[in-house]
């Protein structure tokens, strides 16, 4: 399986990386990690005339924490993730979501930024983005831009970031406070994109109180999305009052577009999408209760 | 669509060449390099055959173009073993524990488990199965691949 042929380009700084976008239009893709990129080349399942390598612009990389926020470059890998403790101590998360992903061979590739603007409907990093209200930094050639996550995932493996755009960062929000967080997912074999999965945060107040809890469901549709009518139910509730399976019942009840192919029926995810939001919401709010 | 010269060191050695940039660095070990231990099962980076380091991480190589390579490091199989041609210490617990058939797999497997052991000399079981999850071995003889490993480790921590 041989790609298509394709011009490559190898900017240096993201700025140079903007305008050949801006010149080249929608048949140049941006590469990261390109460990979704390139399957769906080798497969020719996608087909463009230029890449424009991001491998070598320095600055789109490293994982900083700057206030309240983690800040990570679009083209820090998710084994730098992995091993970051800062990462871990910041936005426990993301730390949790990084090992679900693909296996070791991938993530020493794969890229945070990558996986974001991917937006994979069953990938791990737009959920953890959704459940945590992360930002993502966007340069065009006009300028910068901050994009919330809910405005990021459109739909299907499409982003709020334009052709001549490039997700430079994304601002994970540090949570403080008497905090849990829990991601859990099935997947028939290890390393596998997920049936369905669900990422959980939240935080209780002095009184075992939700003071904000937040859910979001991948698998379960055609991109990752929170689950409004869980939180709803969450919100000012006695944690105690909280019964998990309730709660991952009605996380999936109103979903509309539950995928359906040979991996597993939509009735089959919704069992499996309720099943992970409870086991999720059992460790996240275990978790923020006892620390 | 142009070609491209690049630059890198393969198993130490400094090589050159100009290449189309749709050449994966897979296809540029094995057709301009000579380097035929690095295995192609899927190339499209499910089977993990074609894993080689990369500036020390271990990669599938069916998924990295050899542009992208350009200014890096890379070792395959053939470089693992001593100057004298003597088995690294997990090539030879590979033959003592029978962990190859038909040995297709076995480079990628190898290449993994070499730079999973150096990052986690005292793993346990559940790690090892983890470390090499990505990798098929369609004999299906992992079994022998993980009792290569758990005396790979063991060799390396006495």
């Amino acid at each position: 399986m041989k790609p298509a042929p394709f011009d490559y380009h190898a900017p240096t700084t993201a700025e140079e990386a903007v305008a050949l976008l801006a010149e080249l239009g929608d048949t140049a893709k941006l590469i990261a990690g390109g460990q979704s990129l390139v399957p769906m080349l080798a497969l020719r399942l996608a087909v463009f005339e230029h890449l424009v390598d991001l491998g070598r612009v320095e600055n789109l990389r490293g994982i900083e924490r700057v206030g309240d926020s983690l800040r990570v470059g679009a083209t820090t890998t998710q084994s730098a993730v992995e091993r970051s403790e800062v990462a871990a101590d910041a936005v426990p998360l993301l730390a949790r979501a990084t090992p679900l992903i693909g296996h070791v061979q991938i993530r020493n590739r794969g890229t945070v930024g990558g996986s974001l603007a991917h937006a994979d409907a069953a990938a791990e990093y737009p959920a953890v983005a959704l459940a945590l209200d992360a930002e993502m930094e966007v340069l065009s050639p006009t300028g910068r831009r901050t994009v919330a996550s809910p405005d990021f995932f459109t739909g299907l493996w499409s982003t709020a970031v334009g052709d001549d755009e490039l997700l430079t960062a994304v601002r994970f929000p540090v949570w403080s406070g008497r905090c849990g967080f829990a991601i859990r997912e099935f997947a028939r074999r290890h390393g596998d994109f997920a049936i369905a999965g669900a990422a959980v945060a939240v935080e209780l107040d002095g009184d075992d109180r939700v003071r904000r809890g937040t859910i979001a469901l991948f698998g379960l549709g055609p991109s990752a999305q929170r689950s409004d009518p869980a939180e709803a139910a969450l919100g000012g509730a006695a944690v105690d009052d909280v019964d998990a399976d309730e709660l991952g019942q009605v996380a999936v009840a109103s979903l509309d577009s539950v995928p359906s192919d040979l991996h597993g029926s939509s009735a089959y995810r919704r069992r499996v999408g309720a099943a992970m939001v409870a086991d999720a919401w059992r460790a996240a709010s275990e978790e923020a209760r006892h620390g | 669509m142009g070609e491209i010269e690049i630059e890198l060191r393969v198993n130490e050695a400094v090589t050159r060449s100009t290449v189309p940039p749709r050449l994966t660095l897979a296809d540029f070990l094995r057709e301009r390099c000579g380097l035929t231990g690095t295995h192609l099962g899927c190339e499209h980076g499910v089977c993990g055959a074609c894993t080689v380091l990369l500036d020390g991480d271990a990669v599938r190589s069916c998924l990295v173009f050899a542009v992208q390579a350009d200014g890096h490091d890379v070792t395959t199989i053939e470089g693992l073993d001593g100057p004298d041609g003597s088995l690294s210490p997990v090539q030879q617990a590979f033959r003592d524990h029978h962990g190859l058939q038909c040995g297709f797999c076995t480079p990628g497997f190898v290449v993994t488990a070499e730079a999973f052991l150096r990052d986690n000399p005292d793993p346990t079981d559940d790690q090892i199965r983890e470390a090499v999850s990505g990798n098929l071995c369609r004999c299906t003889g992992y079994q022998g691949i993980l009792a290569a490993l758990r005396a790979a480790a063991d060799a390396v921590e006495t």
